[in-house]
């Protein structure tokens, strides 16, 4: 542009966006790797021209210019085309000669993200790396008085209930009247979360799947992972593989069709199945998945027409009431599984939470809730909704424990926590501080696509585009030339090495602890935080 | 770790005898505590089985406080056993008030009442009594029950045990449960000394239940009233026991069942496996964890001792038909019995309640793993 020319406001120069690319000429062999693989378009072949001035000490007739051409990498500053530091170009390049570097000011970029008077829409997560669960220690660690455990010689049961749990007596008297006990399944304390298939490409959920029935019947870990809300592939709810899946029913009721109509011919139950009421990226919204993502497959398997987008409402539509909710849906959808399958609600972490519980402890059929908390991930939301809704996890899950404990069900309704769980890394920690505040488990969406399928996005404005269906990695893609870069086989791999070394970790965590024949659910002396206004509002022991 | 000792036998004993296990495992106390139970009691108590006995340390506010509340409950006393303490000071031990061990009639209004309805009102006296103790620190109280006394006190037991002149011949039981205190976590207080009662049932624990909170905030919610104090986290395991066998009518071979129940894979291979997946399922809440070697009794004066999930504490059990005793230690066992057939010693490991029943003839091994005898 030159400079007399007006410019637009949303004019922007390198330096106003979120990323830079930094290229180095001396390295770079033009083999074009990096515009190739740039999801975003962000860099172009660009064609420099450069004047070359030679001025001389003696007449002014002998200085010289002479102009030279060279080619090189130029970066893109329109607002689509803005880079988003996924670093593929630095992943692709032969040379190590180009790098996408974070911008070191506010980038003003963010004002513009808006043009059409469209805001701005993400997948990812809330855009901070602050995790309170971070901050929480193990502290009542066993030395003399009980011995510490050995996490690799003793014995564990490191297993949780889902589902509907009678009183004692209630159960010792409905096993004498041969009375209907409520279905309750034993699980792994760490769940895989609603990730839809539609919001991930068909190799990412086929990998997963894997992964999870390996857990099961080569380990003996009885991990479960939810559908999320697009559906089910017909051929797995047909399978003996069904019994590891939760089937979700969210505000859009996407595959239900399918479903409903396999159940005649279902070989297993399902696990459960989960109503999504609410999640924490975009608690009071609905799902969203972009048309960019809705291809024949996905279609076929929602029951909706191609290429549109499919945003859920955020309640459901045949409902006005919480006794609606509650009491009908989840007693019709106990019903059409014959009573054999446990049903719960899966809600946002809000202020509203304990009303959900209270109305819960009075319906039979609820077998549980699960809570997601502020920092949960999702595929495609608002960002305001990911940034500014929703409530912390950690105080939400103490209080409706606690409630529980006031009213003597907490062994009856388990409460399963979501939303942000090993944001930093650190997943045994963080799921091990819930489970002690009174969580009976954890679910975990964004982490697994960190970990088993090296999803680079982060909470500090990298990638985030899994909306798009470009994501680099092809683990939110619909599109066959980005997915295949997925295996499916090394993301089962994966899978498996996550559930495995978490499992460690959590024997590492309970053992000095002195605990190994119970999930330590509610264990909440163990626990110590150096906040004093966070200890006191979970009452838990403050230490310095 | 504390030590335990108990015995049951066909003729009463002196509590001394306990006593003098408890010594010669001295290693394993430090003198923070003692505590001991006496049921089935011989001597003057013998005439009086259905009498309840209320024991426990009053001052002389609260013995005066005491009895106004007793005689307003319509109690009158029928027996009282006097316990003179020396004047000089035995180190280790704190000058308190009157030591009670005092049988009562029960209140006319009480005629008629079923059996239940009588124990719910001797639990809910002896919770008033503890409370209004608590409230001007004047009445400690153990037990209110019949046919059992407790005493509990600070210092080494042999001291104790002179202090109070339990050598006296009018303090006898067939069943007797002692337990010298090792303090750890918790503050010396006479509630956190085990044994620890609740109708009729008694336990005392040798370790760390570190599942304490979960447990503990599960029985307060049962809403029963009994479920209270806790200074102890080994009180739970007396609570526990009660809350098996009489909140779920169930018997003592569930008892481990319900504390440490079997994995899962074990589990599926019991006769009984539907019934123990749903009592593991539904006191999950009450699965201990931890080193912990359990000593109880039941209403019925039956003997057991069980062991945690790992079997990380001491236990041993031996006699003769007659007369047996639960130990922490060998030397406890040859203090009292040595005369027993050694080569019947029977050591329970993690699978196993250790059971004598009240005939007092033979030890009867209850493993996890065999059928239960269920009253369904």
């Amino acid at each position: 542009m030159s400079a007399n020319r007006t410019i637009s406001p949303s004019t922007l120069s390198l330096k106003d966006l979120p990323w830079q690319i930094d290229w180095k000429k001396d390295r770079c062999t033009l083999c074009g790797q990096c515009t190739a693989v740039c999801p975003v378009q962000a860099i172009e072949l660009g064609v420099f021209r450069k004047r070359n001035l030679v001025t001389s000490i003696h007449r002014v007739e002998d200085n010289q210019t002479s102009f030279e051409t060279f080619y090189g990498i130029r970066q893109k500053t329109t607002i689509p085309e803005a880079c988003i530091g996924c670093a593929m170009c630095a992943m692709v390049c032969p040379n190590d000669a180009i790098e996408p570097t974070p911008s070191t000011g506010t980038p003003r970029f963010r004002f513009h993200q808006d043009q059409d008077g469209e805001p701005r829409k993400r997948g990812g997560r809330r855009n901070t790396t602050e995790s309170l669960l971070d901050q929480i220690k193990f502290i009542r660690i066993s030395m003399l008085t009980d011995p510490a455990l050995d996490a690799g010689r003793h014995e564990f049961e490191m297993r949780s209930l889902l589902g509907r749990v009678l009183p004692p007596e209630e159960n010792m008297r409905r096993l004498r009247t041969h009375g209907w006990i409520p279905p309750v399944r034993e699980i792994y304390p760490l769940i895989i979360g609603g990730m839809s298939f539609g919001a991930l490409s068909p190799t990412m959920w086929e990998g997963l799947q894997m992964g999870v029935a390996y857990l099961n019947e080569e380990l003996g870990m009885p991990v479960r992972i939810s559908t999320g809300e697009g559906g089910c592939p017909p051929r797995l709810l047909r399978s003996r593989f069904l019994k590891y899946v939760i089937l979700q029913i969210a505000s859009g009721y996407f595959g239900w069709d399918e479903i409903i109509h396999a159940i005649p011919h279902m070989k297993e139950d399902p696990c459960a199945i989960e109503i999504k009421y609410g999640q924490g990226a975009k608690p009071g919204d609905g799902g969203l998945l972009m048309w960019h993502k809705v291809n024949k497959l996905i279609a076929a398997i929602r029951g909706v027409p191609q290429g549109i987008s499919l945003p859920s409402p955020p309640t459901h539509q045949t409902q006005y009431s919480i006794e609606e909710s509650v009491a009908k849906m989840i007693q019709s959808m106990s019903m059409a599984w014959g009573f054999r399958v446990p049903v719960y609600p899966k809600i946002s972490a809000s202020s509203t939470s304990l009303a959900v519980l209270n109305n819960l402890t009075r319906n039979d059929f609820a077998s549980g809730l699960a809570i997601d908390g502020e920092d949960g991930g999702t595929g495609a939301a608002y960002s305001v909704s990911m940034d500014h809704m929703g409530h912390p996890i950690a105080s939400c899950i103490r209080d409706n424990y606690l409630n529980l404990v006031k009213i003597g069900k907490q062994n009856e309704i388990p409460i399963f926590a979501g939303g942000g769980i090993g944001k930093n890394g650190n997943i045994a920690a963080n799921a091990a501080a819930l489970i002690m505040l009174g969580a009976s488990g954890v679910q975990i969406g964004k982490y697994v696509m960190q970990a088993a399928a090296g999803c680079i996005g982060t909470e500090k404005e990298r990638c985030n585009v899994c909306n798009l269906g470009i994501c680099p990695k092809g683990i939110t893609s619909q599109d066959p030339r980005l997915y295949r870069r997925l295996d499916p086989e090394a993301v089962a791999q994966r899978v498996v090495d996550l559930f495995v070394s978490f499992d460690m970790e959590l024997k590492k965590i309970v053992a000095p602890l002195g605990r190994s024949t119970s999930l330590p659910i509610g264990m909440s002396d163990a626990l110590g935080i150096n906040d004093y206004a966070a200890a006191e509002r979970l009452k838990i022991k403050y230490v310095v | 770790m504390c030590r335990l000792f108990a015995l049951t036998s066909k003729e009463p004993v002196s509590p001394m005898e306990a006593i003098k296990a408890l010594d010669v495992m001295k290693e394993g106390h430090d003198g923070s505590g003692v505590g001991i139970m006496l049921r089935d009691l011989g001597g003057p108590f013998e005439e009086m089985k259905d009498a309840p006995i209320l024991s426990g340390i009053f001052t002389e506010d609260g013995i005066r406080r005491l009895d106004l509340f007793m005689m307003d409950q319509g109690f009158m006393t029928k027996y009282k056993v006097s316990i003179k303490v020396p004047k000089t000071n035995t180190s280790g031990i704190p000058r308190r008030g009157l030591y009670l061990i005092r049988a009562y009639e029960y209140p006319e209004s009480w005629d008629g009442l079923d059996k239940g309805e009588v124990e719910r009102r001797l639990m809910m006296t002896r919770l008033k009594i503890r409370e209004m103790g608590e409230e001007k620190r004047d009445m400690i109280v153990f037990s209110f029950w019949p046919d059992t006394i407790m005493l509990k006190e600070l210092g080494d037991p042999m001291d104790v045990g002179h202090y109070l002149g339990l050598d006296r011949k009018d303090l006898k039981a067939r069943v007797i449960m002692a337990q010298g205190r090792q303090n750890t976590n918790y503050a010396i207080d006479l509630y956190a000394c085990h044994p620890f009662f609740i109708k009729g049932f008694t336990t005392m624990t040798n370790g760390e239940n570190t599942a304490f909170i979960p447990i503990r905030d599960f029985l307060s919610s049962r809403d029963y009233p009994g479920y209270t104090g806790y200074h102890s986290d080994s009180e739970v395991f007396a609570h526990i026991l009660h809350y098996t066998m009489e909140g779920l009518g169930l018997g003592l071979d569930t008892y481990k069942h319900v504390m440490t129940p079997l994995q899962d894979k074990t589990l599926e291979k019991h006769p009984d496996a539907p019934f123990l997946k749903h009592l593991k399922q539904s006191c999950r809440q009450l699965i201990i964890d931890g080193p912990n070697c359990v000593i109880g009794t039941l209403p019925d004066n039956t003997l057991f001792m069980a062991q945690d999930r790992k079997k990380l504490r001491p236990g041993v059990v031996g006699g003769r038909p007659g007369m047996f005793a639960f130990s922490s230690e060998i030397c406890g066992l040859d203090a009292v019995i040595p005369d027993r057939d050694k080569s019947r010693d029977i050591q329970p490991m993690h699978l196993d309640t250790a059971i004598v029943s009240p005939d007092r003839q033979e030890v009867k091994i209850c493993r996890q793993t065999e059928p239960l005898a269920l009253p369904l």
